[in-house]
């Protein structure tokens, strides 16, 4: 089925009309009925309107027309804005609000072709690490059905992961493309803070978001992050810095480079069984000709409690528009301030009530010195630790996660648990580098993906790609597929 | 592991955020909890060192100053609570 397929794949079988951009599009769209009942990837998904965009592909297939994502289905995170469908970042308080226009990331993913539908869902405004914290229920590790996928992107990663599209959009904060990618065992690419335009993404932490995409491998990531990058007048903080063709880095080769490999990420808490596959992993890379280095980021330590400060300082300013004037669920209340109390208590999820709170704590009169500009100064140090390694190394290697998929309900009596899950990806967003996640192994039992996380410099997406790939090439895991992709081939199972 | 103490309806107000009584009691323990982790960043000496407020630094960012075309009146309204007359109904804010 063509749903199973890779961008690549696809689009071979697109441009010689093996198969059309329709039973694409159609073979997503049943997948999705077949198995979205128990994976709630998606927050909602608009048939006709995926079905008649694939028709105009194949209408431009036909004229002989190519691009590089023509009649490839993506579905996108919903958080990002797609003009006339509906935008939630999987919170009530939005209620039945409808894109006025395109994000950028959407304009180019429909200028290069792809079908660009449905609403993934996530952890609300994208706070969380489990896709728990979504308002419209928890989506399911397509690995094993009653653990949580990660999140926040956790609709991207399940709905690659179980085949439901070819490709996704997520974004990234603190590790929210690259920790759900690692749990479900899909790839996922967090580019350079400023490598994509932002426009028409709702923030949350604007000096730290970016967004990215999720594939089955690291092919589909380079194609994609082609299509992504690149400079936007919309968006002050993109970098006009030339898109390379990344597909060109891919060259299987490593031989001669060097591999990080950070003492501070072996910490106590690290899952053995983790540890044993990044350790099998980094052996591979001296295999295939890489040198590993030990190296040290000494600041490592102070990276969550540096995160949780700017991340929620910039969240509570930045979600002070969801007020009920201009749009939102509205609460009536006898003057403005009660009316803005009113709507944003009945409409916010507890952990967007937890972080706003924090960060307007941090932010406040007195604190902010003690609080805010003491975490973005030992963000300096962070993101030095990062530019002295890459003196160095050419890439770093750690594991994305210290476990792998939990099971839901495990972490959300307790934040700070929930919040250092993330301790290896949030340092990335930090320094503003580059990373990304890709398949390096399973748990035994039960069989769940783990992750492998490389870092890189900033703007060196390239050299990460062709790291990420010499691996791939040299391993199979990432042609594994969830036991629930057997579903598609007729020989259904129960799930739980 | 410290625990520190937050006036949540203070803060909460600052916020403009209603919470319920049982909303505030959880916040407080909890944040007391995060806060108590977050003081780790005191062990570090940053007298010397200069904040990094945005990864990539780049300034005086601007674009050419020309008109474009823009969002339809309707389609901004499109999403509006309340709405007449081509405009964004509120309560009454000065007598």
């Amino acid at each position: 089925m063509p749903n199973q397929l890779t961008i690549s794949e696809l689009s071979a079988k697109l441009a010689n009309r093996e198969v059309s951009a329709r039973e694409a599009t159609q073979a997503c769209l049943d997948q999705i009925a077949r198995v979205d009942g128990q994976i709630k990837a998606f927050i909602s998904h608009d048939a006709a309107d995926a079905l008649a965009q694939a028709d105009a592909a194949d209408k431009a297939l036909a004229a002989g027309e190519k691009k590089p994502l023509l009649g490839v289905p993506v579905a996108v995170k919903d958080v990002l804005a797609v003009k006339g469908q509906p935008l939630n970042c999987a919170s009530k308080i939005l209620g039945n609000f409808v894109s006025p226009y395109d994000a950028t990331v959407v304009e180019k993913l429909k200028a290069a072709g792809a079908i660009v539908f449905g609403r993934l869902n996530m952890d609300e405004f994208a706070m969380g690490s489990s896709t728990e914290n979504s308002a419209f229920g928890t989506t399911r590790n397509p690995w094993d059905t009653s653990r949580i996928p990660g999140g926040s992107s956790g609709g991207s990663a399940a709905a690659v992961a179980a085949q439901e599209c070819v490709a996704s959009l997520g974004s990234d904060t603190g590790g929210s493309i690259r920790q759900p990618a690692a749990l479900c065992g899909c790839v996922g690419l967090k580019p350079t803070y400023g490598r994509v335009s932002r426009y028409g993404l709702v923030a949350f932490a604007s000096s730290l978001d970016q967004i990215g995409p999720f594939t089955k491998n690291v092919r589909d990531a380079a194609t994609m992050l082609g299509v992504l990058s690149g400079v936007d007048p919309r968006d002050s903080t993109s970098v006009p810095q030339p898109v390379p063709d990344y597909t060109k880095a891919l060259t299987g080769d490593v031989r001669g480079l060097k591999i990080g490999l950070p003492k501070e990420y072996m910490i106590g808490g690290l899952d053995a069984e983790v540890k044993a596959a990044v350790d099998v992993a980094v052996k591979k890379y001296a295999e295939l000709g890489a040198e590993i280095v030990e190296i040290s980021l000494p600041h490592t330590d102070y990276a969550v409690a540096t995160y949780y400060i700017i991340a929620t300082a910039e969240a509570s300013a930045n979600l002070a528009r969801f007020d009920g004037i201009r749009y939102c669920q509205r609460v009536d209340g006898a003057d403005p301030i009660e009316l803005y109390c009113k709507t944003r208590g009945a409409g916010f999820g507890p952990e967007v009530k937890r972080r706003i709170i924090l960060g307007t704590y941090v932010l406040s009169s007195g604190y902010y010195d003690a609080y805010y500009l003491r975490a973005q100064k030992v963000r300096t140090l962070i993101r030095n630790d990062f530019l002295k390694a890459f003196e160095t190394v050419d890439a770093i290697v750690t594991p994305t996660t210290p476990t792998a998929a939990f099971k839901a309900g495990e972490k959300s009596g307790d934040p700070l648990q929930m919040y250092l899950s993330d301790i290896f990806t949030i340092s990335c967003n930090l320094g503003g580098i580059c990373g990304m996640s890709l398949p390096c192994g399973f748990t035994a039992n039960p069989k769940l993906p783990i992750g492998l996380q490389l870092l890189g410099k900033p703007f060196g997406e390239a050299m990460l790609l062709r790291v990420a790939h010499a691996y791939e090439q040299a391993t199979s895991w990432h042609q594994e597929t969830a036991p629930l992709r057997r579903w598609s081939s007729g020989r259904e199972r129960k799930l739980d | 592991m410290a625990s520190v103490e937050i006036d949540v309806k203070y803060v909460a107000h600052l916020a403009r955020l209603a919470l319920t009584p049982d909303e505030e009691k959880q916040l407080g323990a909890q944040l007391g909890n995060i806060l108590g982790y977050i003081e780790k960043l005191r062990e570090l000496d940053v007298s010397k060192v200069e904040p990094t407020a945005h990864a990539v630094p780049m300034v005086n960012v601007t674009r050419v100053d020309e008109v474009r075309p823009s969002l339809p009146h309707e389609a901004a309204l499109r999403n509006a609570p309340k709405q007449s007359g081509g405009l964004f109904v509120v309560p009454k804010i000065v007598e």
